[in-house]
């Protein structure tokens, strides 16, 4: 196992390998569509040692855990956990952020709550 | 009956009405809540790495701070509620984050997850109780087709969140049953808004409130009940149809709305 | 002393290639008592077991130890071998050097220490042995048959057959099972009632079988051979001489909102019923929770319009005794319950149903008169999916960790009927793996696909939401496109894992019948012995042992009669003399003994004792070799030291274990 597919486990404290390729977390994910590689795939990926695959993934930041997959794995894998470990593998690496504050004031309007920004910062960057 | 009560950074700012409703009626129903002084932002999300531990720690001071008054903690975001529960499961049953989170803690006394998390929603449910709460209703909601939203983190993952069937949730429709409305039931009442990914991504979110609107409005819904300012901004983003605080529904079938103005 | 005889056996390359045989017979030789050493390739061939007996027989041999593989496997090849060659056969140890020792090593030098020691332990022991002999107990012969599905009803056939008494007790009102609530099965698309009835029929005019229906297995104690058995007749508040059948009480009953359990509640019926045409026997019995007259003391029109005169509200239940030799537990199934899948909706929505009821609507006799269409709005649905595993292969808490086994059939078997009889509705099955071992059973499948059209998609479903028009939408993922898919049904039948029927864990107990973590009943052996409960004398029939088809059913229904048979045709049963027995000098009377023998085979007795020259009477313990399995378990609980085992006598087990410390 590569040290990378090793940190991702550690982190995510899931098991990928008790996959069993049923394809129900992508059925479940509300964003599936809008994915490169789809959680099922992380899953399949990792249980195979193809972490490198993931980092340049946009799964990172489209999906929202909502936890829809996790929730209804038949096994107990836990794709949302795998997902995020891998973007907490990027966002850790220096410059690697999916967000700057220099971006935030043109995103913001009078309504967005603090919440919003807050969620954001937590999943996006270190 | 008297309870800890963690409001959390989005309740003193953009959602007053969730916090300031929530306390009314609490004092309209005999339900004392305590702030705690200092209390720091939850972090909003929950940190799902394992081995992260600093983005607890405010939780784990309100947590303890609560055991220490000897409380339950209450609260009505859906977001703070969501990473308070985790926390202190993680506290209960995770060595781990325990030992680790009381050795950067320093607390008079270590914490092991002993404090009860609860929703408001919970308290109404479970200690209050809807045959007590429609007794005390004043204004009936009657007439009213109301659909609840639950989002995602308020019952996900339903075995640490235990707030409700995950699925198929009823606490929200019983309370509006319970205001004297017909609650609307709709399936996608509990998928995601789209969450934090509005600030980068609104035509996505869009696409995702549309279909829980659709939903709630071919069902009949009239408007939408929540309980997350998140979900609130996704959806009034979006949506001709009224979306409210389930506080602020409750305020006024109590009679206590325009007071808490 | 003993005259000692070791064979060492090679097992091919098993034992051989792992452990050095020929250092075990040396050091064997060394052995105190030890007056013969060999090795043999396969010491269980014929002339393996020839070598044993010539060597007893010309050297005097008074005890043997084979070390070989696992006792489960040969020891009683070499009891027999032994007794052959005029040795008593319990004066034959095994040492496993196999299963213990060679399959679970890899260091030559290690396992063949350690093959030595074993070797040695069982020296000890036989030094202590002493000639045994086994008792006789009688057979009671007829059986009874738990269940009146289709296992039960095939092994009671089977042994009535045989010319043996067979008695079923069923529950429910009818036998029939499961398998009568079916419309047609795999993978011949007959006609599940035209090929059951026949076999009812025959059951309730078989000679040799009495059918309990509406009963229930009460208590049972005894042991191989001479069970005694109650059994609870529920009240059925209907003569069974007098009614003849008519069917005018279940017209006129006027309470007619029960749910049809029959009909996967998806129809009602009336408190008086029979549950299905073909029921047997053809005699109606009284809902009492919902019958008006037991309700409410008004009515009463049941008895009014019987000619015959059969109602009788005064019946009460009625407990039969009876002796069995053999039980056959075939206790069925059940789906389970979905309230735990809210994502599929079928709570949620009448249009989502299970298999099970999807085989009430496809029937004739059903809710809809065998006509398809939804329970909502009575339309025929155009667009149907079917989800396969929901509740299968489910290792999160929420369903089943195993594989149901029989989803993948009757799903091919539904979309099949429903495309041949309605070409227009578009059949859509989602899969995670199509399973179908079996003779003709993938064919079948594939002709689904081909001759039939049916679409089949790779994926699970994550989520099916009602629609605001009644319609339903299913989000599913389709792993060869890789991505999500959404198909808009009418109808979604949903492939429900199966279930050991909830009887079975109380009845377990009652046998003292083992049952795995699923409430399925434990084989003796999974592979060599499939039909047979380690307990002995409890023989396993059906879906109550694991989940299973009808063909599977029907030959394991047969083999478990040819095991009961086996067991009815003895006249009197060798006991196992290794049995606990207790020394009435130490015995204090305690009771901690019989509070952990699983098989109640401790009783008490007064008894008058000289103890020390004083004459009084005791409480002492008392063993029934007949029910004792040597298990064990007082001589280790007995705090006195009372109890000691016959042929692992504590003496003989500190020998082994000061063998193994030397």
């Amino acid at each position: 196992m590569s040290e990378l597919t090793e940190r991702i486990m550690e982190i995510s404290g899931a098991d990928p390998r008790k996959c069993m390729k049923c394809g129900k977390c992508t059925a479940a994910c509300p964003v599936a569509g809008e994915m490169d590689i789809k959680p099922h795939q992380f899953a399949s990926c990792l249980a195979k040692g193809q972490s490198d695959l993931l980092l340049s993934s946009n799964t990172l930041h489209k999906c929202l855990s909502c936890f829809a997959c996790v929730e209804r794995c038949p096994r107990d894998v836990r794709p949302g956990r795998l997902i995020d470990a891998v973007r907490q593998c990027v966002v850790r690496a220096r410059g690697q952020a999916f967000l700057t504050p220099e971006e935030i004031p043109e995103l913001l309007d009078d309504e967005l709550p603090q919440q919003l920004l807050v969620s954001a910062f937590r999943r996006y960057r270190r | 009956m008297k309870f800890s009560y963690y409001p959390g950074c989005t309740l003193k700012n953009k959602a007053k009405d969730l916090d300031r409703y929530a306390r009314a009626c609490a004092a309209a129903l005999g339900i004392e809540l305590i702030e705690p002084d200092d209390w720091q932002c939850c972090g909003g999300v929950y940190p799902l790495g394992k081995d992260e531990i600093a983005p607890k720690l405010a939780a784990v001071r309100v947590l303890a701070d609560a055991a220490e008054q000897g409380n339950q903690l209450v609260t009505v975001c859906s977001a703070c509620h969501h990473v308070l529960k985790r926390v202190n499961d993680d506290m209960k049953n995770d060595a781990d984050t325990r030992e680790r989170a009381n050795r950067y803690m320093d607390l008079q006394r270590p914490y092991t997850g002993q404090t009860g998390v609860l929703h408001l929603l919970e308290v109404l449910r479970d200690r209050v109780g809807f045959d007590t709460l429609k007794e005390k209703v004043v204004n009936p909601l009657t007439g009213k087709k109301i659909g609840a939203y639950y989002g995602c983190l308020l019952l996900r993952p339903g075995d640490v969140m235990t707030l409700d069937d995950p699925e198929n949730p009823r606490v929200m429709e019983d309370l509006i049953r319970a205001l004297g409305a017909e609650p609307v039931v709709y399936p996608y009442r509990n998928e995601c808004c789209g969450g934090y990914v509005s600030l980068g991504d609104k035509e996505l979110t869009g696409r995702m409130c549309d279909r829980i609107l659709e939903s709630a409005v071919g069902f009949g819904a009239q408007m939408l009940l929540t309980a997350c300012p998140l979900c609130m901004y996704n959806l009034r983003a979006h949506s001709d149809l009224p979306v409210y605080y389930f506080t602020e529904l409750l305020a006024e079938a109590l009679g206590v709305k325009e007071a808490a103005q | 002393m003993q005259k000692i005889g070791v064979f060492v056996c090679h097992c091919g390359t098993n034992i051989a290639a792992t452990v050095d045989v020929l250092r075990v017979v040396e050091a064997a030789a060394k052995e105190p008592g030890v007056v013969h050493a060999q090795d043999y390739p396969y010491m269980c061939s014929e002339a393996g077991q020839a070598l044993i007996a010539s060597a007893i027989r010309d050297k005097g041999l008074t005890g043997i130890v084979v070390c070989s593989c696992s006792p489960r496997m040969h020891e009683a090849t070499f009891r027999k071998c032994a007794e052959r060659a005029g040795l008593n056969p319990y004066m034959v140890e095994i040492a496993n050097i196999r299963e213990h020792c060679s399959w679970i090593h890899k260091d030559m030098e290690e396992a063949t220490q350690k093959a030595i020691i074993l070797a040695r332990a069982a020296i000890a022991k036989v030094h202590l042995n002493t000639p045994l002999a086994a008792g006789h107990s009688q057979v009671t012969k007829r059986a009874l048959v738990i269940g009146g599905g289709i296992a039960g009803i095939q092994t009671a056939l089977d042994i009535a057959e045989a010319g043996y008494p067979v008695d079923i007790v069923e529950k429910n009102p009818s036998i029939g099972g499961r398998m009568a609530q079916l419309d047609k099965t795999f993978p011949t698309l007959d006609c599940s009632a035209c090929i059951l009835t026949p076999k009812m029929v025959e059951a309730a005019a078989h000679p040799n079988i009495r059918i309990f229906t509406y009963s229930e297995v009460e208590r049972v104690t005894g042991f191989v051979g001479d069970f005694t058995v109650d059994i609870r007749k529920h009240a059925r508040s209907v003569d069974m001489d007098k009614c003849t059948g008519c069917g005018l009480c279940q017209e006129k009953c006027p309470s007619r909102k029960t749910p049809d359990e029959f009909n996967r509640a998806l129809g009602t019926r009336s408190a008086i019923y029979t549950p299905f045409a073909q029921a047997i026997p053809n005699v109606p019995v009284i809902d009492r929770e919902h019958c008006i007259k037991f309700k409410t003391g008004k009515c009463g029109l049941c008895q009014t319009v019987c000619a015959a005169g059969a109602i009788d509200y005064t019946q009460s239940d009625e407990i039969v005794s009876e002796k069995y030799g053999a039980i056959v537990v075939a206790t069925g199934f059940d789906t389970i319950k979905l309230d735990r899948f809210g994502e599929y909706a079928y709570d949620q929505s009448k249009d989502v149903i299970t298999s099970l009821e999807l085989e009430r609507i496809m029937n004739a006799a059903g809710p809809t008169g065998g006509h398809l269409e939804r329970l909502s709005d009575g339309r025929m649905p155009r667009e149907m999916v079917f989800i396969q595993c929901v509740g299968s292969r489910c290792s999160d808490g929420r369903g089943k960790s195993y594989c149901s086994k029989i989803c993948c059939m009757y799903t091919a078997k539904h979309a099949m009927l429903i495309r041949d009889k309605y070409p227009d509705v578009n059949v859509t099955v989602f899969y995670i793996d199509v399973r179908t071992p079996g003779k003709n059973f993938d064919e079948f499948y594939r002709r689904a696909v081909e001759q039939y059209g049916v679409n089949y998609i790779k994926g699970q479903v994550g989520k099916v939401a009602p629609l605001p028009d009644g319609r339903l939408r299913v989000s599913g993922s389709d792993l060869i496109d890789g991505k999500a898919v959404e198909i808009t049904a009418d109808m979604v039948v949903l492939a429900t894992a199966i279930e050991p029927d909830p009887s079975a864990r109380r009845l377990a107990s009652m046998l003292t019948a083992s049952i795995d973590t699923n409430d399925f009943l434990t084989e003796a052996h999974p592979k060599l012995r499939p039909v047979e409960s380690p307990t002995a004398g409890v023989y396993l029939s059906g879906v109550s042992q694991g989940p299973k088809d009808i063909p599977e059913t029907v030959s394991q229904a047969g083999a478990c009669a040819a095991k009961v048979i086996g067991l009815l045709a003895k006249d009197r049963l060798t006991t196992n003399p290794c049995t606990a027995h207790s020394d009435q000098l130490l015995c204090n009377g305690c009771s901690a003994c019989a509070n952990v023998c699983p098989y109640g085979a401790i009783s008490y007795e007064q008894r008058e004792v000289n103890d020390h020259g004083v004459r009084g009477e005791r409480r002492i313990a008392v063993v029934n070799n007949a029910l004792c399995q040597g298990c064990g378990a007082c001589t280790v609980t007995c705090p006195s030291g009372a109890m000691d085992l016959q042929g692992f006598s504590n003496r003989q087990l500190i020998a082994e274990v000061d063998a193994i410390c030397r």
